[in-house]
């Protein structure tokens, strides 16, 4: 197979719509390993489609089997990004096993272990998909595991609130697979004993920035401890979403002052009500600069390609 | 008016939730819901004030789990249909089919006003169950009428029995009413319905006006037990409907007894008041969502600032419903414009 001369291992991304148009242009611009050699929709006329054909990268408009036909590419690519809708991935993912390609998930489809970039980056080099679970996910598990690194959380939730504007309309078919998947990521990656997800489209003009407000319950602790552990989180982030800050200082509720009762779960009297106010401004790269959501899962996405780029590469010079 | 009768949506024992701060007793619910069947209301509603799925540290938790309010209501009801609310992004699919075996027939799905195209699929998963289904446009003085019309359509077109105009905010005056539910009756098949809030104290008006352009469908809770400064009053709505000539399935004595002997002695006995103050008038008077009002004041006192200032803030960063979390932001915001520390606790 590939690793072309130029020193790069060849993608495609699956999905022309803001994630895949975003991803595109980081990839195409910023990526060290990794040469997209197609772009797949399913819309002749979508923007997407015609940004790659400008940046002189083929397309097609025929979804996976446009691609498929194109057996000189499908034998040269390595690592599928799949920016369709959870559905979607269901039906493509046997493909691209069966392909042995790498699949790279950005839908909140799931079929993969998470990975979520600051918490686990290097975790799943060894499986053939991994799912980057949603912008809500990577916007707040990190937080949620800053502050469970440091004391138990029993129930972590997370508002997601994104620009009507940003959420194209596979987000929208996707919102209970959305809400379900982070709440998910919440227990598996951010290591909180129970999670809650929501999300809010908000069509406000200007649209708004992206906004992540992360709750979690602990038990007792130290409120400094915790909050140098969430700001040594945010700088981590920062390094590959420059656009991601804290709002204000994490505030802190003492359960014993404000105890908390979950229904059919518990009721705590004891630690903190822990609330983290995020603000994500994209990079601008497709969407503007409001559309943090697009950055935080995009700029994922390329973190864990370069990686698995990176693993190819040393094992075609080994191969050698 | 016509023979027609108007079909009656209660909201005491869900948009009432928000009152309680979602602490209703399953006992309360039980008595009201049978007063309620027994007066001849169509529809019930039991759900976490913000839709299944509501019981969230940024919405509050409920003291039951909701399987509990709903098939303890679904056992006393003999004639009325008993419906859940569904906000998508907050509940799901698989939170419905958690209840919807209980006795459910009705189910109602809501989404801001611009973004019914998120309902899609909860609509047409409740179709497929055999609901009447209900598309819920909420906040609906945010947008002009022929915008919403594109939105009822999309709700219609999935298959929704009805689609509500909803003045979360309570605050639209009689005449936007008319506007909006006439654009939808003109313009789609399916019933129109209304939902009031009583922030401006038009609560009946803006119901009134609503019939008076076509709607089918009418919420009210009982003594308007409901967000902000609550729905509008189903016994004086009752009353004012017969003056008018409006038919009903409803008996109004029935209702008067039910706001008189169950739910103003169970507001007393919580501590419960649902009254213009100045926070309720302000939600009317900026156009901000009505639950946000209790969690607006609980900001305040938190963080030593006036509620009317995180309100009027709210609004005019245009948040919508759901956004509680953004309640505390603001709040933290104006204390530090303040010179104001936020402490521990």
């Amino acid at each position: 197979m590939s690793a072309e001369k130029n020193g790069k291992v060849k993608c495609v991304i699956v999905g022309s719509g803001n994630i895949g148009t975003d991803l595109m242009i980081k990839i195409f611009r910023y990526s060290k390993n990794l040469e997209l050699v197609m772009m797949v929709g399913i819309d002749p006329n979508s923007d997407g489609l015609a940004r790659a054909k400008r940046l002189g990268i083929e397309t097609t408009y025929e979804g996976i089997d446009g691609f498929l036909k194109r057996k000189d590419l499908v034998d040269q690519v390595d690592i599928i990004f799949e920016a369709t809708s959870a559905k979607a991935h269901l039906q493509n993912a046997p493909i691209y096993r069966e392909l042995g390609k790498v699949a790279i998930d950005l839908t909140p489809a799931a079929i993969g272990p998470y990975v979520v970039p600051p918490v686990n980056l290097g975790a799943h080099l060894d499986k053939l998909n991994v799912n980057l679970i949603t912008c809500g996910g990577q916007a707040t598990i990190p937080m949620v595991y800053a502050v469970s690194r440091v004391v138990p959380v029993h129930y972590a939730e997370i508002v997601s609130s994104v620009a009507s504007k940003s959420a194209g309309p596979g987000t929208r078919q996707n919102i209970d697979e959305f809400t379900q998947t982070t709440a998910k990521g919440l227990v598996a990656i951010g290591g909180a004993r129970k999670g809650k997800a929501i999300i809010i489209l908000n069509p406000a003009e200007p649209p708004i920035i992206m906004r992540n407000t992360v709750y979690t319950i602990t038990d007792e602790c130290d409120p400094d401890e915790v909050t140098q552990s969430i700001y040594s989180m945010v700088d981590e982030v920062k390094k590959y979403v420059p656009g991601y800050n804290l709002k204000s200082e994490p505030i802190f509720d003492p359960l014993d002052k404000y105890p908390i009762r979950i229904p059919g779960y518990g009721e705590f009297k004891k630690g903190y009500k822990v609330t983290i106010l995020l603000e994500i401004e994209g990079a601008g790269h497709y969407l503007p600069k409001y559309a943090g959501n697009l950055d935080i899962m995009t700029s994922a996405a390329l973190r864990v390609g370069e990686l698995f780029a990176e693993k190819i590469l040393s094992e075609k010079t080994l191969a050698k | 008016m016509s023979d027609r009768k108007i079909i009656i949506n209660d909201v005491t024992l869900r948009d009432g939730m928000h009152a309680l701060s979602h602490q209703y007793e399953i006992e309360d619910m039980v008595q009201i819901a049978k007063a309620l069947d027994e007066a001849g209301v169509d529809i019930i509603e039991v759900t976490h004030g913000d839709g299944l799925a509501g019981n969230a540290i940024n919405y509050g938790f409920s003291k039951y789990e909701e399987e509990r309010y709903i098939s303890s209501v679904a056992e006393v009801l003999k004639r009325a249909k008993l419906d859940v609310l569904l906000l998508p992004g907050i509940g799901t699919i698989e939170d419905l089919e958690k209840v919807i075996d209980l006795g459910v027939s009705v189910v109602r799905v809501a989404t801001h006003c611009t973004e019914a195209d998120i309902a899609i699929q909860h609509i047409e998963y409740s179709k497929n169950r055999g609901m009447d289904v209900v598309g819920f446009l909420m906040m609906a003085h945010m947008i002009p009428p022929s915008e919403l019309v594109k939105q009822a359509k999309i709700m219609e077109g999935a298959g929704a029995d009805c689609v509500y105009v909803v003045d979360s905010a309570g605050a639209m005056l009689p005449q936007d009413v008319a506007d909006r539910v006439k654009a939808l009756k003109d313009n789609l098949n399916c019933q129109v319905g209304f939902h009031a809030h009583h922030n401006l104290s038009l609560g009946v008006a803006n119901s009134l006006s609503a019939v008076q352009n076509g709607a089918d469908r009418i919420d009210a809770s009982l003594c308007g037990l409901g967000a902000g400064a609550g729905n509008a009053p189903l016994e004086v709505l009752i009353a004012v409907f017969d003056r008018a000539g409006i038919k009903t399935n409803c008996d109004l004595y029935k209702l008067m007894d039910a706001a008189e002997e169950l739910v103003r002695p169970m507001m007393k006995r919580k501590g419960v008041e649902v009254v213009i103050d100045r926070d309720a008038l302000s939600l009317g008077y900026a156009g901000v969502y009505s639950s946000f009002l209790l969690h607006a004041k609980r900001a305040s006192k938190r963080f030593g600032v006036d509620t009317r200032d995180i309100l009027l803030e709210l609004g005019r960063r245009k948040m919508v419903g759901g956004q509680e979390d953004m309640i505390v932001d603001v709040a933290v915001e104006l204390a530090k414009k303040k010179g104001k520390e936020v402490e521990i606790g």
